[in-house]
């Protein structure tokens, strides 16, 4: 099987560097998103069972290095990055679109994406690629079982009351969760293999993509303002003994008409 | 600005999710702000029947009958809200942040090529159009957000308003379309029900919920019975949720849910930044942590030094005395 796994580079929650007023510095700092490591270990796991290579695809304004290489250390055969100054404050509709593009120069019998990003918090651009590729869209993943001989996938898929399990041919586009599995730790054989792999840098223009298609110019959102969030009075300690400390956890939650 | 302002709704169980409603209300009372036509849409076997409840919060409802099997797939409900967009041509459609939700408002951005605001906390008109809070960057930031062009879509969070039924109901209209596109098919195998996934945790007004403090999956006993105490749900950090104390759908945070309740309990919960995320608008959060120094004092408002398990069972039995 051949796999392609999305994998965003974005700011650590909570220490993102903020330029700009809102803007995030994304030169340097990041790291892989956290549901996107989740199917690259679905990916990988996929791949020692039935055999293929998995390769991953990122974009952005800057080389996402640190993450890709995370991701080769891993077990991913090599990566391909889409580099473009014009990408930076890319909203998601150019985003889909950049990344869609992409992989139709890529080969591959499934894409695989995380349910969302840490950063963009949307979980829109999984479904909105699948769609512009022709390709089914199967999403909130917490399994995925292939069957390359008959051409299709399985997977069980998070549902307000349980789980479905849906079915779609090959090729197809999964969005996943954390219930994949826990991604391994690169191991030392794998950092040493990483250097030796394939790290494809590819431009807009390699792509056929106007550089003013993409970018803040483009993007169809705009902020109009940003503040911080209003700030809590500071928490009311209690120290006392158990029975004091629920009389007064009582009293405050009946002052704050909440019992 | 032109254009009318949609609901995009889902049906579970054959009735419209609360979410839904929410949207039809926030839909009237955009459509009042900006003197702009409301509708709402749903997709399914039984959308007729749905619609004349969702109709009771003022929008009318364009009701999209498909064959009986259960809940359409995002797929075929996208399909046709798309066809009838590009029949009817309203300009802003509102969608609620649900799984289903989002895999909607994704698809048909595939299909329309409009922007998405996502994660709205809150929507209100601008003479911009739909002006769209949001949170960001861990809860550092607050945004105000617009759409460049007289066209978006909007996806809803839970809670951003209150359901409200209106003065005079909607009309329900039966609506047949043919998908211009037909997406690639997605087949249903099975929907398989498991209490433990119903977890209404999005939507509840109470949460009381555990983390590694609480020591192991018996541990949550004392928190259950303080969450059926207070009229809440069960909520969980992704540590004791990995370590399978408890199912996934109770987590918060970072990959999981983010939820806003009136009433947050926090127990032997240390706060940290991928749970943060998840739960730091809630109205009143209460944490109990033996550790005074725990990063979630910064930013409770009761912060209570001690013992869960000698405070929970306390707490648990003054809330039910009060209650009688």
């Amino acid at each position: 099987m051949r796999i392609v796994v999305l994998l965003k580079a974005v700011p650590v929650v909570g220490n993102e560097k903020l330029v700009d007023g809102w803007r995030v510095d994304r030169s340097a700092g990041l790291e892989a998103n956290g549901n996107d490591e989740y199917v690259l270990e679905a990916a990988l796991k996929l791949v020692e069972a039935h055999g293929g290579e998995v390769v991953t695809l990122t974009m952005g304004p800057h080389p996402a290095l640190e993450a890709i290489r995370k991701a080769l250390a891993m077990g991913a055969a090599r990566a391909v990055q889409i580099v473009d100054d014009a990408l930076a404050g890319s909203d998601a509709l150019a985003t889909g679109r950049v990344l869609a593009a992409a992989l139709a120069h890529l080969e591959y019998e499934l894409v695989l994406a995380g349910a969302d990003t840490s950063d963009g918090q949307g979980g829109v651009v999984g479904a909105a690629i699948a769609t512009r590729l022709g390709l089914p869209y199967l999403s909130y993943a917490a399994s995925i079982e292939p069957d390359p001989a008959a051409g299709i996938v399985r997977v069980r898929r998070i549902s307000p009351t349980g789980y479905d399990v849906l079915e779609a041919r090959l090729p197809a586009l999964i969005a996943g969760t954390q219930l994949l599995g826990e991604p391994r730790y690169p191991s030392l054989r794998g950092i040493m293999q990483a250097r030796s792999k394939e790290i494809a840098t590819w431009t807009l223009r390699d792509l056929g993509i106007d550089p003013a298609s993409v970018g803040p110019a483009a993007s169809q959102t705009v902020v109009q303002e940003a503040t911080p969030p209003p700030q809590r009075a500071g928490a009311t300690v209690v120290r006392e003994a158990p029975d004091v400390a629920v009389e007064r956890i009582v009293a405050f939650l009946v002052s704050r008409r909440l019992i | 600005m032109a254009g009318a302002v949609w609901a995009i709704g889902e049906i579970v169980e054959g009735a419209p999710t609360r979410l839904t409603r929410e949207l039809a209300t926030l839909a009237r009372q955009l459509g009042e702000a900006a003197a702009l036509p409301v509708a709402a849409v749903l997709v399914g076997p039984d959308a007729a029947a749905a619609g004349a409840l969702l109709a009771e919060h003022g929008p009318d409802v364009l009701a999209v009958e498909v064959d009986p099997g259960g809940r359409p797939t995002a797929a075929v409900i996208a399909e046709r809200v798309a066809a009838l967009v590009r029949e009817r041509a309203p300009a802003f459609l509102l969608v609620g942040a649900s799984n289903d939700g989002k895999d909607v408002a994704g698809i048909l951005q595939g299909l329309l090529d409009w922007g998405v605001l996502v994660n709205g906390a809150g929507v209100r008109w601008s003479d911009r159009g739909p002006q769209v809070e949001m949170s960001v960057f861990g809860g550092r930031l607050v945004t105000q957000s617009t759409f460049a062009a007289d066209r978006g879509i909007v996806i809803v969070r839970p809670s951003a308003v209150t359901a409200e039924t209106a003065p005079a109901a909607g009309q329900v209209e039966r609506v047949v379309v043919d998908p211009a596109i037909e997406l690639a098919p997605v087949r249903v195998v099975d929907r398989v029900a498991e209490a433990s996934a119903a977890v209404p945790i999005e939507e509840a007004s109470v949460i009381v919920a555990g983390g590694r403090g609480v020591g192991g999956p018996e541990g949550f006993a004392v928190v259950r019975e303080l969450a059926d105490a207070l009229g809440g749900v069960v909520g969980a950090t992704r540590a004791v949720v990995d370590a399978g104390w408890i199912g996934y759908a109770h987590q918060i945070g970072q990959t999981g849910k983010s939820v806003k309740p009136q009433l947050y309990v926090a127990a032997g919960i240390s706060g940290a930044i991928q749970h943060k995320v998840g739960m730091q608008t809630s109205g009143t959060i209460v944490a109990i942590n033996r550790d005074p120094d725990a990063p979630i004092a910064e930013f409770a408002d009761m912060m209570v030094v001690g013992d869960l398990f000698e405070i929970l069972p306390r707490l648990t039995a003054a809330v039910r005395a009060r209650r009688g």
